[in-house]
């Protein structure tokens, strides 16, 4: 794109030209979409983790937004530069063979590895805080600090139930979680692979036989979550899914009671409370 | 056209047939849906409508019932005073449906001892053979009959090892040895919802989920709220 005479006049400096817009257009665009799509962004701000899901997408789609307008600005820029003159004045001219260049070349591999090493140490500095919402496996080595509330999810084929430990062991089939308190997951399956996902909540964790897999969320908001099993497990995986919700504590402390006296008959039939558990093969049929 | 043209032509055309009748070969199996069996409506109670569902669950549904796997276990419905080997069954929303299950079937045991407690029913409990119960052993679980969506979670237990006269094949009779549950929920709003068996009852399979635990007709089926 250096500048060359043709016929009829001198060339102008394209990739100056090129460069001064895409600035231009990139300190207009990323801020706007920065400051109006970041807060629609998904998960939404159920919880401290979702909500850091949240500002990890703004901070993509605001890295994002330039290395697009480079290149539609190019493309676009392309188009109307160098397309062939109406009425066909002239032969097509073909521009100068490129060969290396070595600054160009050196300046996109540096700009791109600095890219991608900074999101790598950004990844890393929120994996660090408290899992964002991830599982950790049986050793969490990051685990939310303070108080927690730790609650089992058990997946099974093709339902979640869930137990608290710290309220007898009882089980239930649905998830009700008290606000503002940082709830530590237990998630575990009783046969093949699952995964427990709350969306609103921003957890996804893996859910398999014989592993405890701890998980940190604080619900932020009083809401309806839902839960999906997001682990291809047969012929209803795509039927496993449930609503829990976030209350008020008082409001758990309600239910949980409800709960302990609504399951009392199965009380007796449910083993002691494990990180997780190894059904017998003989309840395996055949 | 040269010869190659016409060969390529010809493997081309070949392709695209195997490939629409495997197509539709696939297709077939994977939008084939048992019969809808509607049940049975009866006397209001307390100014609710009410249907009845007659069910039996058995070790083996047979080569009447199903060629290709006769010792699969399976669910069965009656129909007009036949049995049916169908598991969509049609109730109306909004309304009492009674369920009555013929248990035909040994234990197998319940992978979550949960689950042998009796959820969902308009009072908490079911009644086998004649008793009221709110909950079984889970040891004793043969099957269960369980519609997650709608809260609904019914054990049933297995006939006992040394029982006599135990059924063989689908369809069993009264006179073979069984357990008779019945229990009753109340439907919500239209829709479908999906029931199925929780206890890993699918013998020779891996974690005795497989087979007719994951085949739709036998062990999972629908319920199709109107």
């Amino acid at each position: 794109m250096a500048a060359e005479a043709t016929h009829g006049g001198s060339e102008p400096n394209h990739a100056r030209r090129f460069a001064t817009i895409w600035i231009v257009v990139s300190l207009i665009a990323t801020p706007l979409v920065v400051l109006f799509v970041g807060p629609i962004m998904p998960p939404g701000n159920g919880s401290a983790q979702a909500s850091g899901h949240v500002t990890d997408n703004t901070v993509l789609i605001g890295m994002a937004t330039p290395v697009l307008l480079l290149v539609l600005v190019y493309l676009i820029y392309a188009i109307v530069h160098f397309r062939a003159p109406k009425g066909g004045a002239g032969a097509v001219l073909e521009g100068p063979a490129i060969s290396g260049d070595t600054r160009i070349q050196t300046t996109w591999i540096v700009v791109t590895s600095l890219l991608v090493l900074s999101l790598a140490v950004y990844g890393t500095v929120r994996l660090v805080e408290d899992g964002a919402g991830s599982g950790q496996g049986a050793s969490p080595a990051w685990p939310a600090s303070g108080k927690k509330l730790p609650v089992q999810v058990i997946a099974q084929e093709w339902a979640f139930t869930y137990r608290f430990p710290t309220y007898g062991g009882v089980e239930t089939t649905h998830l009700v979680l008290p606000v503002n308190q940082t709830i530590e997951l237990h998630v575990t399956s009783l046969d093949v692979i699952h995964s427990f996902w709350a969306y609103q909540l921003g957890v996804k964790a893996d859910a398999n036989p014989n592993v405890d897999n701890v998980v940190f969320v604080k619900p932020t908001k009083l809401q309806t979550f839902e839960v999906r099993c997001a682990e291809l497990c047969g012929i209803w995986h795509g039927y496993m899914f449930d609503h829990g919700r976030v209350v008020r504590p008082a409001v758990f402390q309600v239910w949980i009671a409800e709960q302990q006296k609504r399951f009392a008959a199965s009380k007796k039939y449910l083993p002691p409370y494990s990180t997780k558990y190894v059904p017998e093969p003989a309840r395996r049929g055949g | 056209m040269g010869v190659l043209a016409k060969k390529l032509l010809g493997i081309g055309v070949g392709v695209v047939v195997a490939g629409v009748l495997i197509g539709l070969y696939v297709a077939g199996w994977a939008t084939s849906f048992p019969k809808t069996v509607a049940a049975v409506s009866t006397r209001p109670v307390v100014g609710v409508s009410g249907t009845q569902l007659t069910l039996q669950t058995v070790a083996a549904i047979g080569p009447k019932y199903s060629p290709s796997n006769p010792d699969w276990v399976s669910y069965l419905v009656k129909e007009k005073g036949k049995w049916v080997h169908s598991t969509v069954f049609k109730v109306p929303a909004n309304s009492i449906v009674h369920v009555t299950v013929l248990q035909y079937d040994g234990d197998s045991g319940l992978r979550n001892p949960f689950l042998s407690q009796v959820q969902g029913t308009l009072n908490g409990r079911e009644t086998v053979d004649g008793k009221s119960i709110d909950a079984i052993d889970p040891e004793e679980a043969s099957h269960t009959f369980a519609v997650p969506q709608l809260g609904v979670f019914i054990p049933l237990p297995g006939v006992p090892e040394e029982a006599k006269n135990q059924c063989e094949f689908a369809p069993c009779t009264l006179a073979q040895a069984h357990r008779t549950i019945t229990f009753t929920f109340r439907t919500g709003k239209r829709g479908r919802y999906r029931w199925q068996c929780f206890v890993p009852c699918a013998a020779g399979w891996i974690d005795g989920n497989g087979g007719p635990m994951q085949t739709l007709g036998y062990m999972d089926g629908f319920l199709e709220v109107t």
